[in-house]
């Protein structure tokens, strides 16, 4: 056992970098299924057909056709179109367009989740399409949208471990790197397994404050904590 | 033009491909889906009934473990039981892929159970039921029926994360198509169609899934 720490106490350096890579796969990916949630859950609920339909169409297909085949598409066959991505480049679109898709979904389901009379109310003031939504409904479906997003974001941290495959030095291929070295997997991926929970977790507590800080500005209390429709929201992750 | 076109997509190699991928897709990717989720929809049951029914000395560690399992990478999971357990490859995965999916419908369980009136219960209690029937014959029906389409997209997310597999130098239909591309440096095809194999699995039976929930709201 002493060896193994020993080992690992001069492979500490090389962790810090895989865990770089982890964390920029993660944070990178991260943004990027942010911003396409944000886009294709508001456009996925258009009242016109061709900009929903394209929506949807988007979505299914990423949420359809598994996170893998989408990384080995950018990675294998975008070369050939003449774009060669960087592996760390391909992981994060892969990453980002894959959970973006999960997120839309979560998004548009927050949306439609608030009630009805804030609708009818920001009608009433004749507020315009981007004011109202920005100002009125954004902040009241955030609240809701936090929980299945931080689980969402917990998986897309997950998922960066198949970045190994397409030869990124992640925490998981140092993990490999550490079972050689020690010749005891129990150890080697035990570290491994517990510096991503280290992050899961960071995760979970950054989303837990985001969490109150939307309620408060709601002036929504504590007690307050989960509504029914956050649940409502969450079920539609996964599919 | 026309032959760079027919370098973008050549459907001599897409048509030659394609079996080996179907076959793959059989061998490989429906049944690790199909054993995969029947362990975890057994184990996750317990899980949950654990949590409910057992001595806090039993409920917490197990509580503890599934909850390490669902916040650390299948990746992982897979690579430490491949090396540690040193038993049949595609047998491992199966276990590690039902054993990780578990610990999510475990949760789909509990949310199911807790779900069920409370007047159920105080029921069961009146007619003097032991509380093996009381679980079997009155909450575990009931509660079925609420959480069968939470566990179907579970189901969708495990035959999606069936391609990690691979990491344990399975030969499932992805790593088929990647060496495919790779002996053939054209990898547009195979690839493609893995992933539009995926979508045609998957996307009926997400519709199905969003019937069945329809169908069972109504209740």
């Amino acid at each position: 056992m002493r060896e193994n720490f020993e080992e690992l106490g001069a492979r500490l350096p090389s962790f810090a970098d895989g865990l770089l890579v982890t964390i920029q796969l993660t944070l990178g990916g991260g943004a990027l299924a942010f911003v396409i949630a944000i886009i294709l859950g508001v456009t996925a609920r258009s009242e016109y057909l061709l900009v929903r339909g394209g929506a949807r169409a988007i979505i299914e297909f990423f949420r359809g056709t598994s996170l893998l085949v989408q990384l080995f598409w950018l990675f294998y066959v975008l070369p050939l179109f003449g774009w060669r991505l960087e592996s760390l480049v391909a992981g994060i679109l892969a990453l980002g367009l894959n959970y973006g898709a999960y997120a839309a979904e979560v998004v548009r389901g927050a949306i439609n989740s608030v009630p009805q009379g804030q609708w009818e109310a920001t009608t009433a003031l004749s507020m315009r399409p981007m004011h109202r939504l920005r100002r009125i409904i954004w902040p009241q479906a955030w609240a809701i949208m936090i929980p299945s997003l931080s689980n969402l974001f917990i998986m897309l941290l997950k998922g960066t471990a198949v970045a190994s495959i397409v030869l990124l030095q992640d925490l998981t291929w140092l993990g490999g790197q550490l079972r050689q070295a020690t010749g005891d997997t129990f150890f080697a991926y035990g570290v491994t397994a517990v510096m991503y929970l280290g992050l899961a977790m960071l995760i979970v507590l950054g989303a837990a404050a985001l969490e109150k800080a939307a309620k408060r500005r709601l002036g929504q209390g504590a007690a307050k904590a989960t509504k029914p429709s956050a649940a409502a929201a969450s079920t539609t992750v996964g599919g | 033009m026309e032959d760079e076109a027919s370098g973008i997509w050549n459907w001599d190699r897409a048509f030659a491909v394609f079996p080996e991928l179907l076959e793959a897709f059989l061998q490989v990717t429906l049944v690790a889906t199909v054993v995969g989720s029947l362990i975890a929809a057994v184990v996750g049951l317990v899980v949950a009934m654990t949590r409910k029914l057992a001595p806090a000395w039993i409920a917490w560690p197990v509580h503890g473990f599934m909850e390490f399992i669902r916040m650390t990478p299948v990746v992982v999971q897979l690579l430490f039981a491949y090396y540690a357990f040193n038993f049949d490859p595609l047998a491992t995965g199966i276990v590690v892929l039902g054993i990780h999916y578990a610990a999510y419908m475990a949760e789909v369980y509990r949310s199911g159970i807790d779900a069920v009136p409370k007047g159920q219960w105080e029921a069961a209690t009146a007619l003097s039921m032991s509380p093996g029937r009381t679980w079997l014959k009155v909450i575990i029906p009931q509660s079925l029926r609420t959480v069968v389409p939470a566990l179907g997209t579970w189901v969708i997310s495990m035959f999606k994360d069936t391609p990690f597999l691979m990491v344990i130098f399975i030969t499932d239909m992805v790593r088929r198509a990647q060496v495919y591309g790779g002996q053939h440096y054209a990898y547009t095809e195979a690839i493609t169609l893995a992933g539009l194999i995926f979508l045609a699995a998957s996307y009926p039976t997400y519709l199905l899934m969003k019937q069945l929930e329809k169908r069972l709201a109504r209740y």
